[in-house]
């Protein structure tokens, strides 16, 4: 997390680099803190700015789980429990289907986190430039925003978690670890995202068609409401790429056992990472770019 | 002499095969007020956000408080102060928040944000609007906050690229007594401009920049003094006459230069000038008399007008 510096291609540095004198130990006194907890500083910008939101985030991280646990679990459930034997270990549709819910909402909120406040600080607002004419450097600009979504994601996906409890809908003992994953997941495809978004120059509703074209076919057809073998073959690869089917597959494991191969569980933990690695790393080489050409 | 705290050697700075930046040379040592004056597009943003160790520089050399930017920009980056030419102020945030948020990044503990936010808050004459939102303060009050917001880590160098442009007289009236208590203060100011006046009262020492390129280097007057004589007779007898006069003056002053709307006849004593040239049977329309400003430097420099 300590902020390097690009090296460009030739330079005089006779003149300098004397760090002997006062202002330069000055200097690097003053750039001791930063350089290590900079990007918590960022974080703490962020937790600020969703403070003067927080009633929003609030009602929408109870509210949102009570409505489509009670709608999806258990109105509907009804009708699907009565009429269809699903490939879900003999559990009920509640069961089956509150875990896809879950990492749906930890997306949902990643794909908010990750869209709106990365275009806001690179351009509407430009935040991050203010940032790094300060101590701060472009890396560590995208690691304070990862660090301030993965606890927004992680309270929210525990709230919805503690209404999963109250509905019944977690049978599994070691069903909690559903809270790392179900964050990982948005992680997954919130930093893809980050990085996407850190590509735009000028806004044409690229991040309203990723919505569209993106985020919605994910949630359908990610083995969310209805298994993944459901679907015909020429969509089942969706699945395969999507990180909300290996988020969900990998929450049905813990919270009620899902049978499934352990390379598949040990491959959707794989996946989870290496997108969350490739999506963050690609984001802090744009910001570099970005910030500091 | 004291050590400068910035040097810069044959600066470069290219985008592609444009040298938006081409060889710049200059120090400014600590305590000082050094200005780049130069027109839009001359490469006094680029310049600044090479200092402000936020851009890799092409070539040359360049030490900031004896550090290399390339190496150190973080630390470097810790002492100054940088007024950027676009404000950056935080939307989201209420005034006092957007000085809190930015000491932060600076590592400095919350307590002492805390006590300097309010200082500077004073010192930037917002105290009654601490809670206010960012985008209900006018131009003029936004500036004011931005510096205030350079000034939270205490820096050794204040960087103010165009702090004035844009703003209505009284407002950049204000800002310039801020400056000035900056500079009395003992502050390292590097201002860019392209307003002359500017430039005449906040700079002790100046260059003249234009495509990339220093013209003149100086303090206000020395400038003056070498590029320009000490008054100027500005003399207007309607546009479609320009030329047919500016022939007759040839030989008035020490120089003439024609301008689309009048005529600037440099001289030491201009009423002296007027009278002779009225004797001579040439009666302009209007006529003034003043005293040489960088204008006229940069006029005599780069055959340009400042401002377009
Ligand atoms: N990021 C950039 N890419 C390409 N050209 C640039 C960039 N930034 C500035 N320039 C060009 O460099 C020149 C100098 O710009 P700038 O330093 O902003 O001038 P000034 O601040 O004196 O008005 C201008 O011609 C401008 O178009
Ligand atoms: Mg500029």
């Amino acid at each position: 997390m300590s902020g390097s510096e690009s090296e460009a291609p030739y330079r005089d540095r006779s003149a300098t680099d004397d760090a002997t004198t006062d202002d330069a130990r000055r200097a690097f006194e003053g750039g001791i803190r930063p350089r290590r907890f900079g990007a918590w500083y960022v974080a703490e910008h962020r937790f600020r700015v969703m403070w003067s939101y927080a009633q929003t985030i609030l009602v929408t991280g109870f509210g949102e789980p009570f409505i489509y646990l009670y709608a999806m679990g258990v109105g509907l459930a009804t009708l699907v429990d009565r009429n269809l034997s699903l490939e879900a270990g003999g559990v009920g549709y509640l069961v089956f289907v509150a875990p896809a819910l879950l990492c749906s909402a930890a997306l949902t909120t990643a794909v908010i986190e990750f869209s709106y406040p990365v275009l806001l600080g690179y351009k509407w607002n430009p935040t991050f430039t203010g940032m790094h004419s300060g101590p701060i450097s472009p890396g560590q600009i995208v690691d304070g925003l990862v660090i301030s979504v993965v606890v927004r994601l992680a309270a929210t996906v525990a709230i919805y978690f503690g209404f999963m409890l109250l509905f019944g809908a977690v049978p599994s003992a070691a069903g909690w670890l559903a809270v790392p994953i179900a964050t990982l997941t948005g992680m997954a495809f919130g930093t893809l995202l980050m990085a996407y978004a850190s590509t735009i120059r000028e806004d044409s509703g690229q991040l309203a068609m990723v919505q569209r074209l993106v985020v919605l076919p994910l949630t359908l057809f990610s083995g969310t409401f209805f298994p993944l073998s459901q679907l015909p073959w020429f969509l089942q690869w969706i699945g395969w790429i999507s990180p909300l089917w290996h988020g969900t597959e990998l929450t049905r494991v813990v919270t009620f056992g899902y049978a499934e191969p352990v390379w598949l569980t040990v491959l959707h933990v794989v996946v989870l990472i290496a997108m969350t690695v490739v999506g963050w790393a690609w984001a802090r080489r744009i910001a570099v770019r970005r910030l500091a050409a | 002499m004291p050590q400068p705290v910035i040097v810069a050697r044959d600066l470069v700075k290219k985008y592609g095969e444009f040298a938006a930046v081409d060889g710049l040379s200059f120090e400014v040592a600590p305590g000082e007020s050094f200005g780049l004056l130069g027109p839009n597009g001359a490469g006094k943003s680029t310049t600044m956000r090479m200092i402000g160790a936020v851009s890799t520089r092409t070539a040359g050399g360049l030490s900031i408080l004896g550090l290399d930017p390339d190496r150190h920009g973080p630390d470097i980056r810790s002492q100054l102060g940088v007024v950027p030419q676009a404000d950056n102020l935080d939307t989201e945030l209420r005034v006092r928040e957007n000085l809190l948020v930015y000491g932060r990044y600076f590592g400095l503990p919350r307590r002492v944000v805390a006590e300097r936010a309010d200082e500077l808050l004073e010192f930037a004459q917002l105290s009654d609007r601490g809670q206010a939102k960012v985008d209900a303060l006018s131009g003029g009050m936004k500036r004011r906050l931005t510096i205030a917001r350079g000034l939270i880590n205490d820096p050794r160098i204040i960087l103010l690229d165009e702090p004035t442009t844009g703003l209505d007289p009284q407002a950049r009236h204000i800002l310039w007594d801020r400056l000035f208590r900056l500079k009395e203060q003992g502050k390292t100011l590097v201002l860019t401009t392209h307003y002359m006046d500017e430039a005449e009262q906040l700079c002790d020492r100046l260059v003249v920049v234009d495509h990339g390129r220093i013209m003149a280097e100086g303090s206000p007057a020395q400038l003056i003094r070498e590029y320009s004589s000490r008054e100027v007779l500005e003399l207007r007898f309607g546009s479609d006459r320009n030329e047919e006069v500016a022939r007759a003056l040839e030989g008035s002053g020490d120089r003439i230069e024609v301008l689309p709307d009048r005529i600037l006849v440099y001289t030491a004593d201009g009423e002296a000038e007027l009278e002779r040239i009225s004797a001579a049977g040439l009666h302009p329309i209007t006529s003034l008399v003043r005293r040489s400003s960088l204008e006229d430097v940069f006029l005599r420099l780069t055959g340009r007008s400042l401002i377009e």
